[in-house]
């Protein structure tokens, strides 16, 4: 079999585990690839270096590869995800006054989205001052997540409270200095900002949004295009080191392994909390979190088109990108499943047959239902 | 020369190196140049300075930050591009490998802010360069010193002449396939263990 040598850009959170695993449980060696992993300092910097071709694979915002396709980036060109990284791994923390002030207004602290925003939407409606929250990224599934959350909350982000940008390792201590009073990340930053900066984790993406990518694999389409056979095979390689990741028995090496100096830097004992889902959410309260990181279980490698179709709402809600049928068809194109199916078929294993499926009414905190084939409804009632 | 009125802003939290391509750009006739080393500051600045063009390095970990200032700010209202040309796909990779970025306004002229990219791209390699040597530099005069103190412990205790320790040092390290400055280190490091 002939080595292909292959670069892949990442940042350190938690659900860059499935490429490192690729490295460092030989993965990606089984399929001929000799994986090399950079570590980026910004979102920016994985989504300029994977346009030109720095990094013909890498870590991406799961909206990423729609916004490159849409236009919405500096070097805008048409991007892919044929797999997804893995499903949630997000929170929204606050600061211990915040929380304080939270608690007081009746958020109970059992991490539910709905109880822990009408709590925070009396916080805002009697603060003196416009609270500031941060996420990682402009077209990021965190922007989006705490936006919506705050809207289903009653409250209005760019109206009520004003929201920054930040790379993931700086939040936490943004938060700590007092210039930021909560903020959207994948872990380990909310656990960091719980243990070394006295924060709280207000609620997770598990409760906002139940089983949702978060990350996905992202390369540029015509890069895809003129090498299928290693598309085809580093798919295989994530959809393995997926199905190695979500056995619990090996929780603790890989825990070891992404703490490592070269992937987050950060002590085992807070990377582990994410994969198993106990989470210290802050005043030594330990909760145990259903799908908090899903890594392989309910088809969380798929692509699904109607996953990049609700990223493209809220693009379209927050008046990012117009609504029209040719957008929506380049932002659904983003995400490909077909090359997903023809990947896995020598493996036999099943993968969903259709590219799209309704989000029901658990799926969203808040009730609504996300139906792909009502896109233009959707559009119209939830994000004019 | 030919277009000195451009408004510049550089962003570098290495100081050296933002003061290096400042006195580029001013040597090249421009006169508006404005430096700033944190970019929490830019939201401030953007107002005052309003740049027509803006070059930031490439490690600084806020340019997520930078570019969502962009999208907030009044005073930079057309939307931003970046580096000199979407389609010039050489000069982009030029600077991404100097480790440099541009944002540019939309609607200024190739050719009117090529040169200034040039620039930063040049003055950021050279002053690459210069950190590379300064650190071979630095790593060879350490190594000196190794080799010197390795050389002092074989003369100490086995009662050799200098010459002597450092053919005995180059041999070791021939026989082991190592470099003389790793067996000075292995020595030095068992010598602290053993003490005086």
């Amino acid at each position: 079999m002939t080595t292909h040598h292959l670069t892949a850009g990442f940042l350190p959170l938690l659900d860059s585990v499935l490429l490192v695993l690729a490295r460092e449980k030989g993965f990606a060696e089984d399929e001929g690839l000799d994986l090399h992993l950079v570590r980026e300092s910004s979102w920016a910097n994985i989504r300029d270096r994977a346009a030109i071709g720095h990094f013909p694979i890498a870590q991406m915002l799961a909206p990423m590869p729609l916004a490159a396709s849409l236009g919405l980036t500096p070097i805008a060109v048409p991007t892919i995800a044929p797999v997804v990284l893995g499903l949630g791994n997000n929170a929204v923390t606050v600061s211990q006054t915040l929380w304080e002030t939270m608690a007081d207004q009746g958020a109970p602290g059992d991490l539910q989205a709905k109880a822990a925003g009408a709590a925070l939407r009396k916080v805002v409606a009697s603060s003196s001052r416009k609270l500031r929250f941060g996420v990682v990224h402009q077209t990021s599934s965190h922007n989006y997540e705490l936006r919506y959350w705050l809207a289903a909350s009653g409250i209005q982000p760019d109206r009520d409270i004003e929201i920054v940008v930040l790379p993931p390792p700086l939040l936490p201590d943004a938060l700590g200095a007092g210039s930021i009073d909560g903020y959207c990340v994948g872990e380990p930053w909310n656990s960091i900002g719980v243990a070394e900066r006295g924060a709280h984790i207000a609620t997770v993406k598990a409760s906002i949004w139940r089983t949702s990518p978060d990350k996905v694999l992202g390369m540029r389409a015509d890069w895809a295009e003129q090498n299928p056979e290693i598309v085809a095979a580093v798919i295989r390689v994530i959809y393995r080191a997926g199905l190695w990741c979500s056995d619990p028995a090996h929780h603790d090496e890989i825990a070891e392994i992404m703490a490592g100096e070269a992937y987050l830097n950060a002590p085992a004992g807070i990377v582990g909390r994410a994969l198993s889902g106990r989470l210290d959410v802050g005043g030594g309260v330990v909760a145990d979190v259903p799908d908090f990181f899903v890594p392989h279980r309910n088809d969380a490698n798929f692509p699904w088109k109607s996953h990049a179709l609700w990223y493209y709402s809220q693009m379209v809600r927050w008046g990012e990108v117009a609504a029209s049928q040719e957008n929506s068809e380049i932002a659904a194109g983003a995400f490909r499943p077909d090359l997903y199916r023809a990947a896995l078929a020598p493996l036999v294993v099943p993968a969903p047959e259709t590219d799209y499926r309704a989000e029901y009414t658990r799926a969203f905190f808040d009730g609504q239902v996300f139906d792909p084939q009502h896109l233009d409804e959707y559009l119209a009632e939830h994000c004019a | 020369m030919t277009h000195p009125d451009l408004s510049i802003l550089i962003i570098d939290e290495n100081r050296i190196r933002a003061s290096i391509i400042e006195e580029g750009l001013r040597e090249a006739g421009h006169l508006r140049v404005a430096v700033l080393h944190d970019v929490n500051e830019v939201g401030r600045t953007i107002e005052a300075v309003v740049p027509d063009v803006i070059v930031i390095d490439l490690e600084n970990p806020k340019r997520d930050t930078l570019e969502h200032f962009f999208s907030l700010s009044r005073a930079v209202k057309r939307p931003i591009a970046m580096f000199v040309d979407r389609s010039d796909g050489a000069s982009i990779e030029k600077a991404v490998e100097a480790g440099v970025s541009a944002y540019v306004v939309d609607g200024l002229r190739k050719e009117r802010v090529k040169p200034i990219l040039d620039m930063a791209v040049s003055r950021f390699n050279a002053f690459s360069k210069l950190a590379r040597e300064l650190e071979q530099a630095r790593s060879e005069l350490e190594d000196r010193k190794l080799i010197d103190q390795a050389k002092g412990i074989l003369m100490r205790t086995r009662g050799l002449g200098e010459a002597e320790a450092y053919a005995l040092l180059r041999s070791t390290a021939m026989n082991k396939n190592r470099r003389i400055v790793e067996i000075a280190q292995s020595l030095v490091t068992a010598a602290d263990l053993l003490g005086p």
